[in-house]
């Protein structure tokens, strides 16, 4: 027997929200800021940063301070110690920033440290990364991040607006703004930046204002996302940027379908209604939709943040960070946005192009 | 029944049947009677479960360079002298460059006819220097495009090397690879000494022979006063308490035999059962040793491993055979190892660690073991709130989530794809996101019963309309996974696999195979039950 959780004459005024929606958007994305200028830049994780990591299991529970006791002797420089997953395993993390001479007996001189803790110990997992793979590894995860915000661009701006030629000079456009960044030796972070901004600029002045809206709701969620993870001093690891691709495909489908519906309303001849009117119409129609797909992801993302353990903690936790934000993104900022500018001229209405 | 119908019952049947079949060996055990029946390909598990090592190794390329350079120096100076001109000092003094000092200047045109006709193909000359109108000093660098081809050849010869010690060492199913920028990935599952393995792999194991000085005294090494063509190394002796001492030893700079000969290498007892490792020299190598030995009777033969001096025995008399040892109180599992890196060779260029990550057997299963909870938990939670939701849509919700991971776990299995620990958090949020393509269609159906269609009516007006936005917002997920696996490393590219066969598998499951349960329920619908999604 089903339910409806939404029930099929709801008719919440979303739109007449926004003003709310966007102060506290733009509360969260400030605090985030603040919270990265404040910390010094973005926490990077030992794959970014590069140095050592020696995850320890002990037999029963030890404290902190003893570890880091025992392992003075080693002579780790900028050594920190923390409980790591679930507090039942007794596991820690040992994490040094900068590598001796010679990483590979430091494996050796930690376990020899550890024994005389007399507690059973077993190191269940040791990463070294090198400096110089460490910024590789980091200039990979930007430019991951850059052919996403150059590949969605472009796919919006086609599938938004079934403008496939617009989209391809879009393309050229991008391409061509990028290839002469590149040319004047730009660092990936000022092109993702400008990748976005030529994204911005074009899609506003191609009248694009569907792709528009979507592009703003990405980047409102990365952007809290990234500035959460900050706030909540968690690290920015690869695995984090996994997190954050997901994010972004999957925010994007949640605006493709509010704003696919919003197209089909308005094209719709039966409705006399004002475009503020159809922007709430639309968001009420999908909104049983959007809570249910949310919320069954949530639930599992919930089950891998509690139960998943250490090693995907941090990618579990951008997952739900960034769900909850998508959800509520597609709702009120991509819509706003969308209401802020109206729809995109749609000089020749195609009944073949009716679709959910 | 239409003929559609009953094709499509075909085709999901089939592709469900051949799911389930290349599913299940990864479930059961291997010495399970039905699995001699099922296909022989199971789901690979990533290092980061089933434990092992990654190692990113950087080639020294300026070494490598070095070396060569060393030893064209050297080659030169052995065909001047052929002529009757001499050279002294070969050596590479840094930064690339090969210089050497000519005694007589006037046999300039010699030595360049030499470097002309000889060497031609690797060096050129960068700059000759008058000095004081007696004596040239030469400066050589490498041509570039025998440069390049020398990294090519190190390369090689390092990924040969190294995969023979692993092969020697014992791992099932190692992984060793070039990658970009002169590097080499190995991968060994499994393992449970990982420093071990390391340290084989490491190893330069660079074997020399070279004749102790014997005149010069404790005083001239403090002072400095070496000749020449003198160097100084080190014997490291090892203390009953595990420490060292370290006791200068100068040798001939030249070595008199290199390891480059060996044939053979094993691991022997004294008769205090103290293992170290013989050596057996191949018929050139024989030769050299004999007759070596035969010329420096009473004076002492150092034995040196990748600079560090492990024995400076005094010869007694000549040695013939071709057999050497090393001695050096080593463990057995230490002389079980040099024995190994001295049969598989030397590297040409030492090697770096550039990136290691080491997962211990216990982590991974605990990683299994997390991973599988959250999963069971996640689709418990996800089954009772689509039941409570859809009701009996519901249960067709989760019986095509169950189809989905089949499909996943196949796809997975048949390709020999890996499955990382992201790969299983992939696998946990499908369990999530594969439910979204039919909310699309149900809440569609929905819609359009309130509209006041039919039954019939309205679950085909529900999949004509949500099926293209089905694709389109899978699309973007696609997209996406398509990035990450470009961009990724190892367990990263795990996650993009799951998420992209789980993206298309759960279209598949949703638009395709769905259609046949409602066609099934609707078929009940006419004989009087109740339609309630």
């Amino acid at each position: 027997m089903g339910i409806e959780l939404i029930k099929p004459d709801t008719k919440i005024d979303f739109m007449g929200k926004r003003k709310i929606a966007a102060s506290i958007s733009i509360s969260l994305i400030l605090i985030g800021i603040v919270s990265i200028i404040v910390k010094g830049g973005v926490k990077y994780g030992i794959d970014f940063a590069g140095g050592i990591n020696i995850q320890v299991k002990f037999k029963h529970d030890i404290k902190v301070a003893k570890i880091k006791n025992a392992l003075k002797e080693t002579g780790l420089k900028g050594l920190r110690i923390q409980r790591f997953g679930q507090s039942s395993l007794h596991q820690y993390l040992l994490r040094a920033p900068v590598l001796g001479e010679q990483p590979e007996i430091l494996k050796s001189q930690v376990s020899d440290a550890l024994k005389k803790l007399g507690v059973p110990f077993e190191i269940q997992r040791l990463e070294m990364v090198g400096p110089k793979v460490g910024s590789e590894l980091k200039n990979k995860a930007l430019e991951a991040l850059f052919y996403a915000v150059l590949l969605i661009s472009i796919y919006i701006s086609g599938r938004f607006e079934q403008k496939w030629g617009t989209a391809a000079i879009m393309a050229i456009a991008l391409s061509l703004g990028v290839y002469v960044l590149k040319l004047i030796h730009m660092p990936i972070s000022i092109l993702i930046l400008a990748a976005i901004l030529i994204t911005l600029g074009l899609s506003w002045y191609l009248r694009l204002n569907y792709a528009l809206g979507a592009v703003v709701a990405l980047i409102h969620d990365v952007t809290i996302t990234v500035g959460m993870f900050s706030l909540l001093n968690r690290e920015f690891d690869l695995t984090v940027v996994a997190g954050l691709l997901t994010i972004i495909g999957y925010s994007l489908n949640d605006t493709i379908v509010i704003f696919d519906r919003i197209r089909e309303n308005l094209r719709s001849p039966k409705k006399k209604m004002s475009f503020f009117e159809i922007i709430n119409l639309s968001i009420n129609q999908t909104l049983s939709r959007t809570l249910l797909t949310s919320g069954t992801t949530l639930l599992v993302v919930a089950a891998m943040l509690a139960l998943g353990g250490g090693v995907i903690f941090n990618f579990a936790l951008s997952l739900f960070i960034g769900i909850i934000v998508g959800t509520y993104s597609s709702i009120y900022i991509a819509s706003s946005i969308l209401l802020g500018i109206g729809p995109t001229p749609d000089k020749e209405p195609k009944p073949s192009a009716q679709h959910a | 029944m239409s003929r559609n119908f009953k094709l499509r019952v075909i085709i999901a049947s089939l592709v469900l049947g051949l799911g389930f079949i290349f599913a299940l060996p990864s479930f059961i055990s291997k010495d399970a009677w039905i699995s001699k029946i099922l296909p022989d390909k199971r789901v690979k598990l990533g290092l980061d479960l089933q434990g092992g090592i990654n190692l990113i190794l950087g080639v020294d390329m300026d070494k490598a360079i070095s070396n060569a350079l060393e030893q064209i120096g050297e080659d030169i100076k052995a065909e001047a002298r052929k002529k009757g001109v001499i050279i002294i000092r070969p050596r590479e003094i840094g930064n690339n460059r090969l210089s050497f000092y000519l005694l007589e200047a006037d046999k300039a045109r010699i030595i360049d006819d030499i470097i002309k006709r000889y060497f031609n193909s690797q060096v050129e000359v960068v700059q000759i220097q008058d000095i004081n109108g007696i004596r040239k000093k030469y400066l050589l660098k490498l041509k570039p495009e025998y440069e390049k081809k020398l990294k090519e050849m190190t390369i090689d010869q390092v990924l040969k090397v190294i995969r023979n010690r692993i092969d020697q060492f014992g791992v099932v199913e190692p992984d060793i690879r070039k990658l970009e920028n002169y590097r080499i990935q190995v991968q060994l599952p499994g393992i449970e000494d990982a420093q071990r393995a390391i340290n084989i792999i490491k190893k330069t194991a660079h074997l020399e022979f070279k004749l102790v000085d014997d005149n010069v005294t404790m005083q001239d090494i403090n002072s400095g006063k070496i000749p020449v063509d003198d160097e100084v190394l080190y014997l490291y002796r090892k203390r009953p308490d595990g420490s060292f001492i370290k006791e200068p030893i100068v040798v001939k700079r030249e070595a008199v035999l290199t390891g480059r000969y060996i044939t053979d290498a094993s691991v022997a007892f004294d008769q205090f059962n103290q293992p170290y490792v013989t050596l057996s020299f191949n018929r050139q190598g024989a030769r050299i040793f004999e007759r070596i030995t035969g010329e420096n009777v009473n004076k002492r033969l150092a034995i040196i491993l990748d600079n560090k001096v492990y024995s400076a025995p005094v010869i007694r008399e000549k040695i013939s055979g071709g057999r050497a040892s090393i001695t050096g109180r080593f463990s057995l599992n230490e002389a079980h190892d040099l024995a190994i890196v001295l049969r598989a060779g030397s590297l040409p260029a030492p090697v770096k660690i550039l990136h290691e990550s080491s997962v211990g057997p216990s982590l991974g299963e605990q990683s299994i073991r997390q991973g599988l909870t959250s999963m069971l938990v996640g689709a418990a939670l996800v089954f009772i709130f689509t039941i409570i939701y859809y009701g009996i849509g519901g249960l067709i919700v989760d019986t095509l989530l169950i189809f989905n991971l089949i499909l996943v776990i196949a796809v997975l299995a048949g390709f020999g794809a890996t499955l990382t620990m992201p790969g299983i958090a992939g696998l946990i949020l499908l369990i999530g996101t594969a439910v979204d393509a039919s909310v699309l269609i149900f809440e569609r159906i929905r819609e359009e019963i309130r509209r006041g269609l039919g039954p019939q009516k309205a679950v085909e007006e529900g999949f004509a309309r949500s099926t293209l936005t089905i694709v389109d917002a899978n699309l973007t997920t696609i997209l996406a996974a398509i990035i990450l696996y470009q961009f990724g490393t190892g367990p990263v590219r795990g996650f993009a696999v799951t998420l992209s066969i789980g993206t298309f598998a759960s279209m598949f499951t949703a638009i395709y195979v769905s259609k046949i349960f409602f066609a099934l329920w609707l078929k009940r619908v006419k004989q009087g039950a109740k339609f309630n999604l």
